[in-house]
Order: structure tokens, then C-alpha cells, then sequence
């Protein structure tokens, strides 16, 4: 087992593009820590580069203190699980499993006897003759993950391991990985895009968006503190509503001014962000968790009028999606080519069930205890 | 939905007539090795050349009479056996070279070989041919096989197919400890079956019939190969059209056969690799 440190990495293409821009990263020894981002943020080309199956074009990887950057991938000793988990598709299951084994040059009672162990804590010895096409993708992603397994690798690589699974399948497969990592404690990089899948399994999680690192944290710190709007917007489903409004103080009060309402900040978040007054009479960006927000059908003083736009039941809770008079922060999609909200919409998160009609008007009003904060740049006030 | 008879009726009588073109020569030859001698020439222009009556395998008996047939054979077999086993390992291997390894000069090279494709092999014969007697290596098996191993066609096979296959198996491969040659020969390679029988029926195919090169290349009977040897038949009279015959029979079965049974894999490999790439 072994802790990696990227120091410092770059990865330009020949075509110019940059995939990851001056990237820092310390993941320690039996941590596991999960890559999230946006699709072509450049997480899957550092696991890469991490492999050693891509080269870095600058900067430093250190596996176990030891700079990797020469080593080619065969000497690094890594395991890797493959989005489509490239099982050997000539081979039977025992092949897939013993092929690691064989490489390095083990005697055949050693690799029966490895098989044998990783198929009994993968519940694979029915299945130990069968070719990958006869497995099911459960089946296929378990063999995957006992090929990374059976080498006693310092170090696992996961690239978006579940992403070909039905939902039911991941949240299993899920919980598989978490008992093995508790189990082995092995050093883990897990890539995925899917915030609930890096929420659920990461001791620490690292946001990247265009190749840079956003934040660094433990799940919870990431959703209840997001260093910039981008990972306020990301991390949560959905993501937190990003509002700008003017910061006010008034006979001691502090004010936010969001569009036609003004509302008095709670005294914790003027507690917990000790630098506000450099901020009074400026544009903030405020982030608020769509949860926080309460849709009500009268208008009793203080609500703000809304017109609900869409409405998506999900059984045990609903979203609720409206057009306010607020300004939003406007997001896009990672390459621009299309806005993901409108101006002056808002998510709203109700626990269970509710019906809603397309053009309804209705009023809302805010929990603002955990608000977040942001400069008019989107990087979080301290 | 039903489809409308018509053309699929129209498309069957269409194959059927192919079909009956291309199988009419062999039928007639190989009733004509069963006749004798005389009858050959005498019902080659009426319906009876197809009528089996008085068959015999005198012709057969006479081909291994009157000329060293099994050695013609075994030239032939060597020969192009040579071709096709090297063939593949070589070919095989620049194909994945081109297809897989970074290298400086890697896409250049790799056109220069596309555009060997078009270069008909009567082009290169004459100085080919200049260059097999400075060296002294006419009327040796040599001669017949070096030139022929490294193959533009089969390469351009071969890279279709590795192209496609998933760049991850590899990965996963070298991730596993091996080294390239046996990621080629552990996983690429079992996992090409399909374009390594397409290659290896191609290349037996054109080298079993081959001709020119043989007869420029060879004086003497002892590496001579089929073609050119049922070629002598013609010269050595009397003409026995009954024996040529024969020996054209004797000469076809092998691919034939072939064909036959690897037809599945033949049809999947050129499926796979030329026509999808």
C-alpha cells in the first residue's frame, strides 16, 4: 500500500488542449479518495497519468514517496477498473482472475490457491469457467474488480467503475466496494461523474472542473461549505441555487438585498463569515440548498412570488423547479454549448409528495442557517 | 410487415445464375479428369461434357506417371505454407505496430505502405527478378517465399481490425505486468482470430495460384510449384487434355477445401476488418 502525491501536474495534448492545469493532490495511504467532475474535466486523464498509461507533460507523480513519472506502467505496481471493466474476453473468469498472477511469474498452486480466496469474497466460484460473455454486468464488474484485487497492488485505480450498471445494481455494487476498501485498505483513486456515487463513497473528495482542482474536502465539508460556486452548483442534486444580491447593513442588522425583498442574515452565518464587512454595499453571490427553500400558496409578508415551471416527483421527495424575480447565477455545460438554467430560476426540494401545475404561481420563503457565501468572482468568503 | 415477392425472386434467380457460372468450369473439369482422353476435347462444345459416363481415374494415375506430381505438390505446399505462417507473424505484428505503438515516422510510413497496394506485382518483377540472380538465389524456395511475406494488403487487414478492437484490454494488460510482445501474443492476437483466417485464405489463395514469378524464378523441376508444372503439360507433347485436367482437380481441392471449412471466419474476418474499417 502506498500513498500517490500529484505535484504540480500538467497534461497538454498534442492537439494544445490542456486536460489538467497545474494540479496538486495528496492522497494518503489507505484513503480513498474520489475524482468528481463534469464530463471532460480531465479526472479520467489524471487517473491516467496515475497508471501511467498517459504521459504527464509537467510536474511530478510520486507513488509511496518514489517520482513514477519514468516508470512505465507494468512496474507500478497498480491495479485498475476499467469503465468497461476489459475483462479478457478469450479467457474464462479463472483466466481473468490468474492472468495479473501469471505475469508475475507465480506457481500454479499459489494462483489456485489466490483464486480460489478473491472467488469465495466475490462469491465468483460458480462462475470460475465461464467467458465474460456469459456474465451478467454485475458478474463482469465483480470478476473486474477481483483482477485488481488479486494482485495485492499498492494502489487502485477506478475509472467510473459503475457507470454501465442499472441503479439498483450500483448502489449494491456500491456498498461491495466500500466493504472491500474497509477490508483491504488499500490507497484508492476512484473516478466517477456522479456526485451521489463520490458523496457515498469518498473518505475525501476532489472536484475538478476544466482540468483544475476546485476543492479538496471530506463530503460534508463539500456540500456544506463549497469553496467556489462551481462546486456549489455540482455537488448536490440538484445543486445550490446561486442568487446575487446586494449586501446591506442596516441599525446593526446585516441586510441581503435579493431583488425585491431584503432579508436580515441569521446571526450564525454573520458569525461564521468573519470578513462580511469588507463586503457590505457589494454584489455577493449566495448560495442557498434547494432544500432550504419553502413553497407556500398564500402570501402571507416577506414571501417572494414564483411560478413553478417544471415539476419532477420522485417518490419520496419532489422537485420543484420555478421563475422568480431573483438574479441567478447563469450555469452552462462544461463545453458551453448550452445553459443549464434561466435566468431567475430556482430548485426547490420538498420532502414527499406534492402536485404542482405547470404556470401555478406560488410565494416562497428561505431557510437562510446555512447559507453560503460567495465573492462576486464565485470563490468562497471566508 | 410482409415484403413484396418480387424482387427477392428476382435477386435468387440473379445469385443462382452466378452461381451456375462460376461452378460450370469446375464441374467440367472435373468430369473431364474422369474421361478419357479423346472424349474430353470431343464433347467440350455440347451438353454431354457434363454427362458422367465411362468415368475412370486412368488421367490421375497418368498425372503421377508422367510427371513427379507429389513434389510439384509438396513445393507448392512449402512454399506458400512459408508465405502464409510468415505472413501472419510479420504482418500481424507491423499492423499492430501502426495501429497501437507511438513511434516518429509511425503515419508516414504507414501511407507509403497503403500506397504499395496499388502497385500491381508485375511492376516490381523485373527488378525483383535482377535482384534474386545478383544475390544467386534463383531456383531456391527462398526466392519463391522472402519477397511475398511482408504483404501491404494483409498489413491494412490486420490494422482495420486492431484499430478497432478496445484500447483498454491493453491496458489492462500492461497494467497486469505484461510487456508488449505478449500483450500482441496473449490478447490481441486470440482475440483476432476472425482477420488472421481472412489473411492467411487471401494469401494462400493468391500464392497457390501463382505463376509468373515462379516461372521467371525456377529452371529446374526440383522447387518448381504446381502452376508452373501444369503449365509443362502443355509442352510436353503429346497433350493429353484428360491429364490436365486432372492435375487441375488435384490442384483445386486443397483451396477448396480450405474455403470450406474456414468460410465462417473468412466471411467474418473480411466483414470485420476491410469493409467496417
Amino acid at each position: 500500500m502506498a500513498s500517490i502525491e500529484f505535484i504540480n501536474v500538467s497534461k497538454r495534448f498534442d492537439s494544445g488542449a490542456e486536460a489538467v492545469h497545474d494540479l496538486n493532490l495528496n492522497v494518503s495511504d489507505g484513503e480513498l479518495m474520489v475524482l468528481v467532475g463534469p464530463s471532460g474535466c480531465g479526472k479520467s486523464t489524471l487517473l491516467r497519468m496515475a497508471a501511467g498509461l498517459e504521459e504527464i507533460s509537467s510536474g511530478e507523480i510520486r507513488i509511496g514517496g518514489r517520482v513514477v513519472n519514468r516508470i512505465p506502467a507494468q512496474q507500478r505496481n497498480l491495479a485498475m477498473v476499467f469503465q468497461n471493466y476489459a475483462l479478457y474476453p478469450h479467457m474464462t473468469v479463472r483466466g481473468n482472475l490468474a492472468f495479473p498472477l501469471r505475469m508475475q511469474r507465480l506457481s500454479a498452486a499459489d494462483i489456485n490457491r489466490r483464486i480460489l480466496q478473491i472467488a469465495e469474497m466475490l462469491d465468483l466460484v460458480p462462475l470460475l469457467e465461464r467467458k465474460p460473455k456469459a456474465l451478467s454486468g454485475g458478474q463482469r464488474q465483480r470478476v473486474a474488480m477481483g483482477r485488481a484485487i488479486i494482485r495485492r497492488a499498492d494502489l487502485f485505480l477506478m475509472d467510473e467503475p459503475l457507470s454501465n450498471l442499472d441503479a439498483r445494481l450500483r448502489v449494491q455494487i456500491r456498498s461491495e466496494i466500500m466493504r472491500l476498501q474497509g477490508e483491504l485498505a488499500i490507497t484508492t483513486l476512484y473516478v466517477t461523474h456522479d456526485q451521489a456515487e463520490a458523496m457515498t463513497l469518498g473518505q475525501r473528495i476532489a472536484v475538478i472542473n476544466g482540468g483544475r482542482l476546485q476543492q479538496v474536502a471530506q463530503p460534508q465539508e463539500i456540500y456544506e461549505r463549497p469553496a467556489n460556486t462551481f462546486v456549489a452548483g455540482f455537488i448536490g442534486s440538484p445543486g445550490m441555487n446561486l442568487i446575487r444580491g446586494l449586501l446591506l447593513r442596516d441599525q446593526g442588522d446585516t441586510l441581503l438585498q435579493w431583488g425585491p425583498m431584503r432579508l436580515p442574515l441569521p446571526g450564525e452565518v454573520v458569525k461564521r463569515y468573519t470578513s462580511l464587512d469588507r463586503y457590505l454595499d457589494q454584489t455577493l453571490v449566495a448560495g442557498i440548498r434547494p432544500g432550504a427553500i419553502r413553497i407556500v400558496r398564500e402570501q402571507p409578508e416577506g414571501n417572494l412570488p414564483a411560478r413553478v415551471t417544471a415539476v419532477e416527483s420522485l417518490g419520496h421527495e419532489t422537485i420543484v423547479h420555478l421563475e422568480s424575480a431573483l438574479e441567478t447565477e447563469l450555469q452552462s455545460s462544461p463545453d458551453r454549448s448550452f445553459p443549464l438554467n434561466q435566468p431567475g430560476s430556482l430548485s426547490v426540494l420538498l420532502p414527499g409528495h406534492h402536485q404542482f401545475r405547470t404556470g401555478e404561481p406560488v410565494f416562497i420563503n428561505f431557510d437562510l442557517r446555512n447559507l453560503c457565501l460567495f465573492d462576486p468572482q464565485g470563490k468562497a468568503i471566508n | 410487415m410482409r415484403t413484396r415477392p418480387g424482387p427477392a425472386i428476382l435477386g435468387f434467380l440473379l445469385l443462382l445464375g452466378l452461381a451456375v457460372l462460376f461452378i460450370v468450369p469446375l464441374l467440367m473439369m472435373l468430369l473431364g479428369s474422369l474421361k478419357a482422353d479423346h472424349r474430353v476435347l470431343l464433347e467440350s462444345g455440347s451438353l454431354s461434357a457434363f454427362l458422367p459416363h465411362d468415368l475412370s481415374l486412368q488421367n490421375y494415375r497418368d498425372v503421377f506417371r508422367r510427371s513427379e506430381f507429389h513434389r510439384f505438390f509438396f513445393n507448392s505446399l512449402f512454399i506458400t505454407g512459408c508465405i502464409v505462417i510468415c505472413g501472419l507473424v510479420v504482418n500481424s505484428l507491423a499492423a499492430y505496430a501502426f495501429a497501437r505503438l507511438q513511434w516518429r515516422g509511425r503515419d508516414l510510413l504507414f501511407n507509403l505502405v497503403l500506397a504499395l497496394m496499388i502497385l500491381p506485382f508485375e511492376v516490381i518483377a523485373v527488378p525483383l527478378f535482377y535482384g534474386a540472380s545478383i544475390l544467386g538465389l534463383r531456383d531456391t524456395y527462398a526466392i519463391q517465399i522472402l519477397p511475398f511475406i511482408a504483404n501491404a494488403l494483409s498489413i491494412y487487414l490486420f490494422y482495420s481490425f486492431f484499430i478497432g478492437m478496445p484500447k483498454e484490454l491493453e491496458e489492462a494488460a500492461r497494467l497486469d505486468g505484461a510487456s508488449t510482445l505478449r500483450i500482441f501474443f496473449t490478447i490481441i492476437a486470440p482475440n483476432a482470430k476472425p482477420v488472421f483466417a481472412s489473411v492467411a485464405i487471401l494469401t494462400f489463395l493468391t500464392w497457390w495460384g501463382s505463376y509468373l514469378w515462379p516461372m521467371m524464378v525456377t529452371i529446374g523441376p526440383s522447387v518448381r510449384p504446381l502452376p508452373v508444372a501444369i503449365a509443362s503439360f502443355f509442352t510436353l507433347p503429346p497433350l493429353h487434355w484428360g491429364d490436365i485436367l486432372a492435375f487441375g482437380v488435384m490442384m483445386v481441392l486443397p483451396v477448396l477445401l480450405l474455403f470450406i471449412v474456414f468460410q465462417r471466419w473468412f466471411v467474418r474476418g473480411v466483414a470485420s476488418s476491410a469493409i467496417k474499417g
